[in-house]
Order: structure tokens, then C-alpha cells, then sequence
């Protein structure tokens, strides 16, 4: 019985759904967050990077530019065209699970479309950016840190709760799925995430505060779109479907 | 095939999909985002940074 499940007409089409919207989306989404890191992360980012190779010395025994010359967008076009590349598949991937979910949504009577979607969008910016990103904050490359496979360990677990949280603060509808969905937003940073023993970043914080300032803005701006696409892919979808059914 | 066994399996066939995908696109977020294998590493290093993934 579970392998004719797995292939019924039904499931296919599901999956069929789930993953057109979420390929369509993802890569939208990606490709526009991609240029919008291009343009306002990645010259923080090179930036960082001169005093990280030892190029520029912060404190050292002259003032030094807080403007030196940068090179420009595809400057270097494989290291920001893998970017693009990876950029689009990261966001793919959060489109899929996204999408995932929204098909369980609509299947308990949920709308699904691309007002709700945006809702949606933040909602995964929350889970996915800024919850681990209030603890771990976006980094400039040459920032002190604490081991990375620790590091990535309370990532996920933060990940994990605050897309629960999500969920119960959308759907839980009582007091007390609100008071859990606190509990579970506020626990990893109450733990605290991995830290570095001393602080030995070469970079200057003017540097690392507008990194991470950036980083949070082009990612809520990314996640807004991202939950708009997959709404507005999912619902037309659906249409398509209803209408060759 | 009894009612209740028809009404559980088209449960368990709408939910199916929907885990195939979230397994897919964390599959997919795990490799952009976490493996550290230093040609991935290095490919993904400025989208690492500027998606919030702890980096290396």
C-alpha cells in the first residue's frame, strides 16, 4: 500500500507543485539577493578583507583611508560568479522547505498567495537570519571565532526552534503555543552560542558593525521576496493545476 | 479497503511530498551553507559571510 502511495497520481502532483514553485522562486529570489550582496556586502566584505591579509593595519603607525580603492562589481568574475551560483542555491533550498511547509499549511485550511507569502518570507528571515544572527553575528572574514563545528552545531538548534516558534506563534492560536514559541526564541540566546576564548579580529569595528548591518538588511529584503515568489508560484500552480484537472 | 484506511493513506500521501522537499532543501542549505570541504568552502566563502552561515 505505501508504494502505490508513493505513486499515486496525487503525490505526484504535489511534489511536481512543491517543486516548481520552489525552483521558481529560490532562483529568483537568489539571483536578486545575489546582485543586491554584490552591491552592498561584498565591498564591506573586500574591505575587510585587506586589513584581515595585513594590507591595511588598524592602529598601526599611520592613520589609515577609511576609503582605499576596491575592486569593482566581477572585478573578479568566477569568485562573484560562484557567488550568484551559490547564492541562487541557498535560497533554493530555503524555497523548498518553505514551500513544504506552506503545501502542510494550505492542506489544515491555510491561504496561501503572495500577501501571505510575504508573512511567510519574514517569518523564514527570522528563523533562518536574524534568530542566529542576534547571537552570531554576520561575520567579516578575519573576526575572532569559536570553533566552527560548534558554531554550527547552535545554528542549526537555533534554526530549528525559532522556525517552531514560527509556526506556533502563526498557527498555535492560544496563549500557551505563544508562551512556548517565546521560551524557544529566547533559550539559545539565554544559553549563549559559542564564543572565542580572547578577541584578536584585526578589523575595525566601524567595519564589522555595517557588515553585519548590511548583511541583515540585504537578508530581510532577500526573504521578503522569497516568501512573495513562493506564494504567488504556489497559488498560480495551483490554478494551473484546478484548470487542466 | 475501509474508509478510515482510504481517509489515513490520503493523510499520509499530502505530507509525503512535503517531507521529500524539506529534506531536499536542507540538503541543499547544508551543503551551501555548513560543509566545510575547502573547495566548497572556498566557492561559497563570500555567500557564507553574507547569509549569516558560521564560516570557518
Amino acid at each position: 500500500m505505501y508504494a502505490t502511495q508513493l505513486a499515486s497520481p496525487a503525490t505526484k502532483a504535489m511534489i511536481s507543485r512543491i517543486l516548481t514553485s520552489a525552483l521558481f522562486a529560490g532562483a529568483a529570489a537568489g539571483l536578486i539577493t545575489a546582485l543586491l550582496q554584490l552591491v552592498f556586502v561584498q565591498p564591506v566584505l573586500l574591505h575587510a578583507e585587506l586589513y584581515e591579509s595585513g594590507a591595511l593595519v588598524h592602529f598601526g603607525a599611520e592613520a589609515v583611508s577609511a576609503h582605499p580603492d576596491l575592486p569593482g562589481m566581477f572585478a573578479e568574475p568566477i569568485r562573484d560568479g560562484l557567488s550568484i551560483i551559490f547564492t541562487m542555491l541557498t535560497y533554493t533550498g530555503y524555497a523548498l522547505v518553505m514551500v513544504a511547509l506552506m503545501s502542510v499549511a494550505q492542506g489544515q485550511g491555510h491561504e496561501i498567495n503572495a500577501r501571505t507569502g510575504l508573512l511567510w518570507g519574514l517569518a523564514g528571515f527570522v528563523a533562518f537570519h536574524f534568530a542566529p544572527g542576534l547571537s552570531l553575528a554576520p561575520e567579516v572574514p578575519g573576526v575572532a571565532a569559536a570553533e566552527v563545528g560548534a558554531r554550527q552545531i547552535w545554528w542549526t538548534a537555533t534554526v530549528a526552534a525559532a522556525g517552531i516558534a514560527m509556526w506556533l506563534i502563526a498557527y498555535g492560536g492560544n496563549i500557551v503555543s505563544y508562551v512556548v514559541a517565546a521560551l524557544l526564541l529566547m533559550a539559545p540566546h539565554l544559553i549563549g552560542a559559542p564564543e572565542p576564548s580572547t578577541f584578536s579580529g584585526p578589523v575595525p569595528t566601524e567595519i564589522g558593525a555595517l557588515f553585519a548591518a548590511r548583511a541583515f538588511g540585504v537578508g530581510m529584503a532577500a526573504w521578503a521576496l522569497l516568501g512573495t515568489f513562493a506564494g504567488y508560484f504556489w497559488q498560480s500552480e495551483g490554478a494551473r493545476a484546478e484548470a487542466t484537472a | 479497503m475501509t474508509t478510515k484506511t482510504l481517509k489515513a493513506a490520503a493523510a499520509g500521501s499530502s505530507i509525503l511530498p512535503a517531507i521529500f522537499a524539506v529534506v531536499l532543501g536542507l540538503g541543499i542549505i547544508t551543503v551551501t551553507g555548513h560543509v566545510q570541504a575547502s573547495g566548497l568552502h572556498d566557492a561559497a566563502h563570500d555567500v557564507r559571510h553574507a547569509t549569516g552561515f558560521p564560516c570557518h
